[in-house]
């Protein structure tokens, strides 16, 4: 069956794929998936986080998605979560600033102030 | 919302937050009977008749976050502007089911759209559920179980993501192969 080949071949690579764990595995990263956020083009953040960290090999950062923050005028909303770093909250994310975000934060450590909103607990 | 993809997006989010650990979504394309279906049931916590009354209010919210709740209001409104229907039913406790009729060719009916985007969202949301999605295109089927991936993929996780990003390709692609096979019927069509 032509889908098992695929998936097996998919299996192989998604393998391959897996970087040595190290600083970058120990991130996770929150997508706010309510329907202010969907309108506002979530879905298409979680897309491009999902190729952005597949083609950097980042299989091991953990994503995750949230139901709405309370931010509805700032969506679509992406959180950050570091060891041992404070908590970043990013709005108005777009797939180009997602893109941003796993290079500069992620990979490199720095918050991408201009689209930060909020760093440490959300308190809703 | 734009596409309907988005729409299916949204209440399978309803369903994840009412803590379902089931989830069937099935689209049902028949452009001869000129009908567009989608199913989406969960066995997540259900709604009292109560909560069931006032779903579709646009006011009416369950969550704590803000105060009010737009996803099924909005949907209600999409059925309504192109001369379809929205029915909804839950058992407290049991689960909730979703379901939406529209007309195939009517010119406000908005596109499906980027469905593998949003089956892939959706599996990647909750690792606790087992989706099972089925698109059916003038009698042509897609059947995707998270279950079944998951026993394919044996040790790699399914929600990583170079598998997520297959998961979107694979289901826009079958789709595009199974609209391109099948024709649409009759010369007065």
């Amino acid at each position: 069956m032509k889908t098992r080949e695929e998936l097996q071949a998919l299996r192989e690579r998604a393998k391959a794929a897996l970087t040595v764990r190290d600083q970058q595995s120990e991130a996770r990263v929150v997508v706010a998936m309510g329907t202010c956020g969907i309108a506002a083009g979530a879905r298409e953040v979680m897309s491009a986080l999902m190729e952005e960290l597949a083609s950097r090999g980042l299989e091991a950062v953990s994503v995750q998605q949230t139901g709405c923050m309370g931010m509805c005028n700032r969506e679509p909303v992406v959180q950050v979560f570091m060891q041992g770093q404070p908590p970043v909250t990013y709005g108005d994310v777009t797939p180009q600033v997602v893109r941003r975000i796993i290079a500069e934060q992620i990979v490199n450590g720095r918050v991408l102030s201009e689209y930060c909103v909020a760093t440490g607990k959300e308190s809703s | 919302m734009r596409e309907l993809s988005l729409h299916i997006l949204d209440i399978a989010r309803n369903s994840i937050e009412a803590g379902a650990t089931r989830l069937l979504i099935t689209v049902i394309e028949d452009e001869c009977a000129d009908g567009l279906t989608i199913e989406i049931v969960d066995n997540g916590r259900g709604m009292a008749e109560e909560e069931l009354r006032h779903a579709t209010d646009p006011f009416y919210t369950t969550r704590h976050t803000r105060r009010f709740g737009l996803g099924l209001s909005l949907l209600r409104a999409t059925c309504e502007r192109c001369g379809g229907e929205m029915r909804l039913r839950s058992i407290d406790g049991h689960g909730t089911h979703v379901t939406v009729s529209l007309p195939w060719s009517h010119l406000d009916r908005p596109p499906l759209g980027d469905m593998g985007a949003s089956i892939s969202a959706i599996a990647a949301g909750a690792a606790q559920v087992q989706l099972t999605y089925r698109h059916g295109v003038n009698g042509q089927w897609l059947t995707i179980d998270t279950n079944a991936l998951q026993c394919e993929l044996d040790d790699v996780g399914l929600r990583t993501p170079t598998v997520l990003q297959w998961l979107s390709r694979h289901v826009n692609a079958q789709l595009r192969e199974m609209r391109a096979a099948t024709l649409a019927c009759g010369p007065d069509r």
